[in-house]
């Protein structure tokens, strides 16, 4: 079974939380994968906004995204989107 | 059942309509060994549903009525609603503890909340716990089948009934559907009451018991001209108040015919009727009340209201206004009045153990001069737009008046050095509040050119009773005849040096206050625009000279504040 995964590097000053974690969990609500993030060693799911606030990523953090399912593809690349649109991450 | 109660009137009107419990719900419930776990797991799930749907409409009426921007508060809850994490934690718990919904749910809940609260030092996710905390509360009370009210989905007419009104719960009242309301605590200058006065819809305040009587969907009888509540009444005392409210209408389709009259007594002395205001758009209510004058200017809300000091040019905005607005009748701008109460979230004030006899009002403008003198110069600059008048809050001494009154005038030779235009009329006052100053008024009049007196505090200040405590409240007595015997004072030294004397406190609108002050020879009485045209109707009854022999014998021969009632009472019997 294929899976997508991608790092990122969080450039934005207030790191994921406050308002661009909002619209990155909305983008992975849209898709049926599972779609995880992973920081710090640690994994939380990507579509629960708890989950994301919970890690507590700063600026400069490096994470991981990985999207499995029927449509991981388009997941991943409507999350990028999302990423860079908001910048948060390059 | 108690079915009838007393409190205090704080706004004119009768209402009829059911009641509206605008209460803490009772969230409270047993943790249980339940062995029907999937049962658990769907009725937590559907209150989650339900919870969601009745989120979604309210966020789509807040879009509607506060813009979009306000709405996505609501987006948040929605995706806290909507979180798997959460929900599978929740489900998970019911099914490994074999517990209740209700105790997984607040279980769960509580873990987060104490997660993001204990990240000090960032106030976002402290904002998120209690984005938490408002939705499993929601979600909580459909397990438990209570009622969370909101009152901006109320959709037909009520009273609210509420242990006491923040402003934001009043802001958020809905004009059309709220047709008056009744508190537990307050008295008729608490917020409330004069929320209640400001949106023309009647009140009752500080009736002790009423959140413990009332249930949801009670018929309510409220009469804010005698302070009654009668609850599910019988049909004869509901036909009664029927009339009442009716002839109350009658009544004030009378007064609206002084809208344009001059405010004259039965003899014939002109007396000067005006009304309080806090922001440039109360003036409608003031014109459509037909008051003579604004008497307060009250700019501590252009302060209040904005995330940092006001500009120079915001202020010259506001004032311009407002003199414009008034087509050159008279308006008294009261400087800031910041402290006590009201604080600046801008503006760090220390702590104080007494505030409303600390730093605040004039004593900070002194202190903090480039603050004063901006306000000073927008005023200044905006004096030529009508007829202004400015006054200083919260004066003791003559020394202070004397400082502030030296800036104005710094000020002004400023403004006109740099060829900015300057009215030349205007006159500077105080506000007569502290007893101090109301002692030494003879020595003031010779320097100022009007007084205007602030009876909410100097009432409190005389009695030494804090107007917000209700175990003193019973000591706040405008009709004291320690305070009329003040009062007079202030009026007398004020005539003696050519000056007059007007009162801006809730007591220039009282009903039975107003015989009183107009026989002490009160000049101006400010009050809330809706009681301006009663008053006129009052007053156009009213001798002046019978008032003076009024006004003589509450001082000199009455000993208490209910002699003083009982003989304005008497008299106002007598008035056709």
């Amino acid at each position: 079974m294929t899976m997508e995964r991608k790092e990122y590097h969080v450039i934005a000053e207030t790191g994921i939380h406050a308002r661009p974690a909002t619209l990155l969990v909305q983008t992975a609500s849209k898709f049926n994968s599972d779609i995880n993030l992973e920081y710090k060693g640690k994994s939380v799911n990507l579509k629960s906004i708890m989950g994301v606030m919970s890690l507590g990523v700063g600026q400069g953090a490096d994470v991981v995204i990985t999207a499995e399912g029927p449509d991981e593809v388009d997941a991943m690349a409507g999350i990028t989107e999302t990423m860079v649109k908001e910048g948060l991450a390059e | 059942m108690k079915n009838h109660l007393q409190g205090i009137a704080a706004s004119d009107g009768i209402a009829i309509a059911k009641a509206y419990l605008l209460t803490e719900p009772d969230l409270s419930f047993e943790k249980r060994k339940v062995e029907d776990s999937e049962g658990e797991v769907a009725r937590l799930l559907e209150s989650f549903e339900t919870a969601k749907s009745e989120i979604s409409a309210i966020r789509d009426k807040a879009a509607v009525s506060l813009g979009e921007e306000e709405a996505q508060v609501f987006d948040a809850h929605l995706m806290v609603l909507s979180d798997p994490e959460m929900i599978g934690s929740m489900n998970a718990n019911i099914r490994d503890n074999g517990v209740n919904a209700e105790s997984a749910l607040s279980d769960v809940a509580g873990m987060f909340i104490g997660m993001f609260e204990a990240m000090e030092d960032n106030p976002y996710m402290q904002e998120r716990a209690a984005d938490i905390r408002d939705v499993t509360e929601r979600v909580l009370s459909h397990l438990l089948g209570v009622k969370i009210p909101n009152p901006s989905t109320i959709t037909e007419e009520v009273i609210v009934v509420a242990k006491d009104l923040t402003p934001s719960d009043t802001a958020q009242l809905n004009r059309e559907f709220v047709k008056g309301f009744v508190t537990d605590i307050g008295g008729r200058t608490s917020h409330s009451a004069i929320m209640a006065r400001s949106l023309e819809i009647p009140a009752i305040v500080g009736s002790k018991e009423i959140t413990q009587i009332v249930k949801d969907g009670d018929i309510i009888i409220l009469d804010g001209l005698d302070g009654d509540v009668f609850i599910n009444p019988d049909e004869e005392t509901l036909a009664a108040y029927k009339k009442k409210a009716e002839e109350f209408s009658a009544m004030q389709a009378e007064w609206h015919k002084l809208k344009n009259a001059d405010t004259v007594t039965a003899d014939g002395k002109h007396i000067e009727l005006a009304a309080n205001i806090g922001t440039p758009k109360d003036l409608d209510g003031v014109i459509a009340n037909g008051a003579e004058a604004v008497g307060l200017y009250r700019t501590e809300f252009l302060y209040m209201d904005s995330s940092d000091f006001p500009t120079e040019d915001e202020q010259f905005d506001a004032y311009k206004a407002v003199l414009e607005g008034m087509e050159g009748k008279p308006v008294v701008v009261r400087t800031m009045d910041i402290g006590g109460d009201k604080e600046l979230p801008y503006l760090e004030l220390p702590k104080e153990m007494n505030p409303f006899l600390g730093y605040r009002a004039i004593r900070i403008c002194l202190a903090e001069p480039e603050m004063f003198r901006t306000q000073l110069r927008a005023l200044l600059r905006a004096s030529v737009y009508g007829k202004l008048r400015i006054m200083f809050p919260m004066i003791s001494t003559l020394n202070e008046f004397r400082a502030a009154k030296a800036m104005l005038e710094e000020e002004k030779a400023n403004l006109l050095a740099d060829g900015v235009e300057v009215a030349d009329d205007i006159q500077v006052g105080i506000m007569i509040e502290i007893p101090a100053a109301a002692v030494l008024a003879h020595q003031f009049a010779k320097e100022v050119d009007f007084f205007s007196i602030g009876t909410n505090d100097l009432i409190q200040y005389t009695m030494a009773a804090d107007r917000m405590n209700q175990q003193v409240s019973y000591l706040y007595q405008p009709y004291n005849p320690a305070i009329l015997t003040l009062i007079k004072h202030v009026i007398d030294a004020s005539h003696a040096e050519g000056k007059w004397t007007g009162m801006c406190g809730e007591m220039a609108g009282d009903q039975t206050a107003v015989p009183l002050l107009v026989g002490l020879g009160l000049d101006e009485f400010s009050m809330s625009a809706s009681s301006v045209l009663k008053t006129r109707s009052l007053m156009k009854r009213l001798d002046s000279k019978e008032m003076e022999a009024l006004a003589d014998k509450a001082i000199n021969e009455c000993t208490t504040v209910e002699e003083v009632i009982a003989l304005v009472e008497e008299m106002k019997a007598k008035l056709v």
